[in-house]
């Protein structure tokens, strides 16, 4: 899986009160409308600006706070391809997996892309090139790639009948 | 080598040593979805096309979080609770019932050695009875809803040992705030934060409850304190399995090791808009505040709502002051202690049981430009329903102190 795209970059910290605020994602499950609020309390303008295919770049810790599975869904239904950072927080991290968004962890490119910059991610490669430079990242494990080839965990179970977890 | 209360915990289901990084599955003893969660684990469970939930006793909806609902879009979803829950014979604790962290422990659904998933952050809350308990999104509660089964990285521990007694005017709050300054908003992401030490074992299981509950603010998978007498006391008369006492050994291996003297603590604040932004109250002491609150899974308890009524007693808040005890127990609690009768009379609005103004989605929420003393656990930018506000996080004695100047108030002892 190669993933080609525009890079919108943030800092460190991103929680998911800042991806989709509280008081949106009470209202409704429709994510036409939660889409329109995506990152809103990092940048409030960030839904009008981006493109189908473009990337999130971001420091550590993406997706701190609450377990809302609204916060991948809504990066992803906006149409980002792939978010790529420092570290993530464990409860987003399981989540966008299961919703079928593809994350990578990157100490490095982080600080060395910005905004408007266009990057290519070679998923099971475990790459990441920049116009003038290639970075390494430590490959997504195995049964997680596979729930993300499924594109995600329910088209996954509707595929297999059973958890990948449940073969153990 | 010996275990870590999690691997103890671990091991304990799966019939063998696991080692930190092994996935393991574990089967699940309490599931519980929210008002925040429950309807996309219903559209996931759903799409997914399973038929029925594994265990009827086990799967739990609660409707704290927008509680009663402040709209139409809510409502719709509650409904949607309702229903599935009907149509699945699963209990569904409804508006007024209170917070699911508090409700859990409250009926019995928590037990030193359970497996606790929740599709809400602070599920890791449930580790002070000793459960191995941690916070999901809502398509995994939808895996275990079907399945009763989930996987796990079998995670690395971090010990925080408390030594000593506390000063009088220091809390539960003030310690797991320093302890959150001290290792960060990710320093234990994955991994397990073990509490002990002689500080711990003297805290109510209230104020346990409030360590456990924030370890998440350190990115931790679960907070875990052992179980002994104090647990066995709540529990009795609550759970329906036996009561173990169940505690890490010895020689366990812990990747970090933090210790602590609890005399030395001071009151402590979170400061916007980073839960690891920690200084002391002492550093702040005279700035106005608009807005207090007292309530949430953290520090809604009737121990707290006690404190409280005691530094309020008799007299008046100087700023708006709203209290929402953390369940229907706790509320019931005060009324019999007379507690709610001294906090609206000091001016206090005292609300429903539930999440109250903590998250931002119904009611209390600050204007731009105003300054929140809040007893709940995080101050994220726009978390309170206002990006302009500023939140502080404080125990309840700081707030109490605090909303009875109308202004930062390092706080007394209360006896």
């Amino acid at each position: 899986m190669r993933i080609k795209g525009r890079v919108w970059k943030f800092g460190d910290d991103i929680s998911t009160d800042l991806i989709i605020p509280g008081k949106y994602k009470f209202k409704t499950i429709d994510f036409d409308e939660l889409a329109r609020h995506v990152m809103e309390g990092a940048d409030p303008s960030f839904a009008s600006k981006i493109s189908k295919g473009d990337i999130i770049v971001a420091g550590k810790n993406f997706g701190c706070g609450s377990s809302r599975e609204q916060a991948p869904v809504v990066i992803k239904h906006s149409g980002i391809s792939i978010v790529v950072a420092k570290s993530f927080a464990r409860i987003f991290y399981r989540n966008a997996f299961n919703i079928g968004l593809p994350l990578v962890e990157s100490k490095d490119l982080p600080d060395y892309v910005n905004t408007g910059d266009v990057i290519e991610v070679a998923l099971s490669e475990g790459k990441i090139y920049t116009k003038d430079r290639t970075f390494d990242f430590k490959p997504i494990p195995d049964f997680l790639m596979r729930i993300l080839e499924d594109g995600g965990l329910v088209e996954h179970y509707k595929k297999r009948g059973r958890f990948i977890w449940e073969t153990q | 080598m010996g275990m870590t209360l999690a691997e103890k915990i671990i091991s304990m289901k799966i019939g063998r040593e696991p080692s930190p990084g092994d996935i393991v599955v574990l089967p699940i003893d309490a599931a519980m979805a929210h008002d925040g969660t429950a309807p996309l684990m219903i559209k996931s469970f759903n799409e997914m096309g399973a038929k029925s939930v594994w265990d009827k006793e086990k799967a739990i909806f609660v409707i704290d979080h927008i509680s009663p609902s402040s709209n139409e879009g809510t409502s719709a979803l509650h409904k949607m609770m309702r229903e599935f829950a009907k149509m699945h014979g699963i209990k569904l604790y409804d508006v007024g019932e209170g917070i699911c962290h508090q409700i859990l422990p409250e009926k019995g659904y928590v037990f030193p050695g359970g497996v606790v998933v929740g599709a809400d952050s602070h599920t890791c809350t449930h580790g002070a009875f000793a459960a191995f308990s941690t916070g999901i999104g809502s398509t995994d509660m939808a895996a275990v809803f079907a399945s009763g089964k989930l996987w796990f990285k079998v995670p690395e521990s971090i010990r925080i040992n408390i030594s000593g007694s506390f000063r009088g005017n220091v809390t539960s709050k003030d310690a797991i705030l320093y302890v959150i300054g001290k290792i960060k908003a990710d320093g234990a992401t994955y991994k397990s934060v073990e509490f002990t030490g002689d500080a711990v074992k003297s805290m109510s299981m209230d104020s346990r409850m409030v360590m456990t509950n924030m370890a998440i603010e350190m990115g931790g998978k679960t907070g875990l304190i052992a179980s002994d007498e104090k647990t066995r006391a709540f529990l009795e008369g609550r759970i329906r399995v036996p009561f173990k006492e169940i505690a890490a050994d010895e020689n366990a291996y812990y990747v970090d090791d933090l210790e602590i003297e609890a005399g030395r603590l001071e009151p402590m604040l979170s400061c916007p808009h980073q839960v690891d932004n920690v200084r002391a109250v002492s550093e702040l002491e005279g700035t106005p505040v608009d807005q207090v609150f007292i309530g949430s899974c953290t520090n809604g308890r009737l121990e707290d709502l006690s404190m409280v009524a005691k530094v309020l007693r008799g007299k008046s808040v100087k700023v708006r002051t709203i209290v929402m005890p953390a369940s229907k127990e706790v509320m019931l609690g005060a009324l019999r202690e007379g507690i709610i009768e001294e906090l609206v009379r000091a001016g206090c609005a005292v609300g429903v049981p539930g999440c109250g103004p903590c998250v931002g989605g119904h009611h209390g929420i600050p204007s731009p430009g105003e300054i929140v003393i809040s007893t709940t656990n995080r101050n994220f930018k726009g978390r309170m329903g206002c990006a302009e506000a500023e939140i502080y996080l404080a125990s309840p004695l700081t707030a109490a102190y605090s909303a009875l100047n109308g202004k930062f108030t390092v706080p007394k002892e209360v006896v």
